[in-house]
């Protein structure tokens, strides 16, 4: 018999067909399995040569830490990096794709990255994914028209700001923002106004911790300073950390299998390598 | 001390600390109203403590229970008052503060906070607070606080009271407004490196 349906070529972007049957099923009760999520504090400064960006290193899974040091500061460009809250998996695939799009774009002009290309190029695709790629980015880098620091929001807005925060903690990080930034800041005032701000999202907020990273750009030069603060170590009881020797545990029976005896040969050849 | 309705700004003068009996001051978030209604039950608590003229009164520890009490079983009966308290005081040398929850969910602690104040003040206090505090520092750090919550809490508005409360008595100021800074370089032309947006 003739083939009633005809092919369709697929449409880009996403596929909304499961949706009444997720819905059906979660209805009876089927569970949905939780994705990974940097809860998160991301913040970024503006300083009187160029910009600050600073990330904690928890990645959770609902309500498990899944990854302890996590890298939260992507690189975008030489003079560009962002930081990334949200969904993981929809973080590092969108700053990827944008920083290859950008490595294109600076052998076609021959000439360095700029932010607002970054910037354009990051909400438009988040724009037109209507918030589901579940991205929330501070974007920061230094360029020939000056030092720029902006956020984009899932949906697609952005601003252009002096000083931004972002994620669970961004709240508690603000609060230090807000009562101690200053314009015009050096190097070293900037690192450590972040670090605070991101301590005080680690020990605020519950989707935020482990350690600080901080990525410092400059006209020409960038500094990725990877655990830069390091506020939760583990303390060993003992300074050697732990050791079993023999006699700390009571043995109570022993038995020895030769395992020689179960294993036979049979002719065949060796495995290969 | 605003009172919004919703989204709106309503009232803009609501006092929101209340001296209670000698030793106490109690402090709201919250609905409004509820809170009106906790002021008239503690009222009647202080008054049948008066009358019993025994020398003895109320202080915090005791009005902290009793609103703990009030609040846990109002949230059993699934008819919550929808506040979280603050309630400070003295009462022989010693010093007190605590919160009780629309829930019931009560402590004592250096430094509380109601509604955005968890989010934004405390991670300013749990830094910045320290023992013996002088009362200038402490309103310093309070105006701190504020002036972040007033930055970022779209509620907020700028006429706030400090109440104080001593050995002496409870004291509460008048409302005044704290200064904000808007000079920022950043601020005068956001946008000329990504025009366009925002």
């Amino acid at each position: 018999m003739a083939n009633t349906a005809i092919e369709l070529p697929p449409k880009g972007g996403f596929s909304f067909d499961l949706c009444r049957r997720n819905e059906m099923l979660a209805k009876k009760g089927v569970q949905s399995p939780s994705f990974r999520k940097t809860g998160t504090t991301i913040v970024g400064l503006v300083f009187q040569d160029g910009v600050i960006l600073g990330a904690d290193t928890r990645a959770t899974e609902g309500p498990i830490v899944c990854d302890k040091n996590c890298e939260k500061i992507h690189y975008m460009a030489p003079n560009i990096y962002c930081c990334g809250a949200g969904t993981a998996a929809d973080t590092e695939a969108v700053t990827d794709m944008v920083s290859s799009q950008l490595e294109l774009h600076r052998y076609a002009t021959g000439r360095e990255s700029r932010v607002v290309t970054a910037l354009t190029l990051l909400k438009s695709h988040l724009y037109s994914y209507q918030g589901h790629v579940s991205a929330a980015l501070v974007l920061g880098g230094v360029d020939c028209t000056g030092p720029h620091l902006h956020t984009i929001y899932p949906h697609g807005s952005t601003d252009t700001l002096p000083f931004a925060t972002m994620g669970s903690g961004s709240l508690a990080a603000m609060a230090m923002f807000e009562s101690r930034y200053r314009e015009g800041m050096t190097r070293e005032e900037g690192i450590k106004l972040v670090c605070q701000a991101i301590c005080s999202g680690i020990f605020n907020d519950l989707g935020s911790g482990s350690n600080v990273d901080v990525c410092v750009i400059t006209k020409g030069q960038k500094e990725y300073l990877r655990n830069y603060e390091l506020p939760n170590p583990r303390t060993y009881v003992s300074s050697k950390g732990y050791s079993f020797a023999k006699g700390h545990t009571e043995v109570l029976s022993t038995k020895i299998t030769p395992l020689k005896e179960h294993v036979k040969i049979i002719e065949g050849d060796a495995m290969e390598e | 001390m605003g009172g919004s309705y919703g989204s709106t700004l309503r009232y803009k003068s609501v006092q929101r600390l209340k001296p209670i009996g000698k030793h106490t001051l109690l402090g709201a978030g919250g609905e409004i109203s509820d809170f009106q209604e906790i002021v008239r039950y503690l009222d009647e608590l202080i008054l049948y403590d008066n009358m019993w003229d025994d020398g003895n009164s109320l202080g915090p520890k005791e009005v902290h229970n009793y609103l703990n009490r009030l609040m846990y079983n109002r949230r059993n009966k699934f008819n919550p008052l929808w506040n979280t308290l603050v309630l400070g005081g003295v009462k022989n040398g010693q010093k007190y503060l605590g919160t009780v929850n629309m829930i019931g969910v009560h402590y004592e602690e250096n430094h509380v906070a109601t509604g955005f104040g968890n989010h934004l003040a405390r991670p300013i206090f749990r830094d910045e607070w320290h023992e013996d505090m002088t009362f200038e520092e402490g309103v310093k750090l309070l105006e701190k606080c504020m002036l972040v919550l007033l930055y970022r809490d779209r509620s907020a508005v700028n006429k706030l009271q400090i109440a104080k409360i001593t050995e002496e008595g409870a004291t509460i100021s008048e409302p005044y407004a704290i200064k904000t800074h808007w000079e920022l370089e950043a601020f005068k032309n956001p946008a000329t490196g990504a025009v366009g947006s925002w």
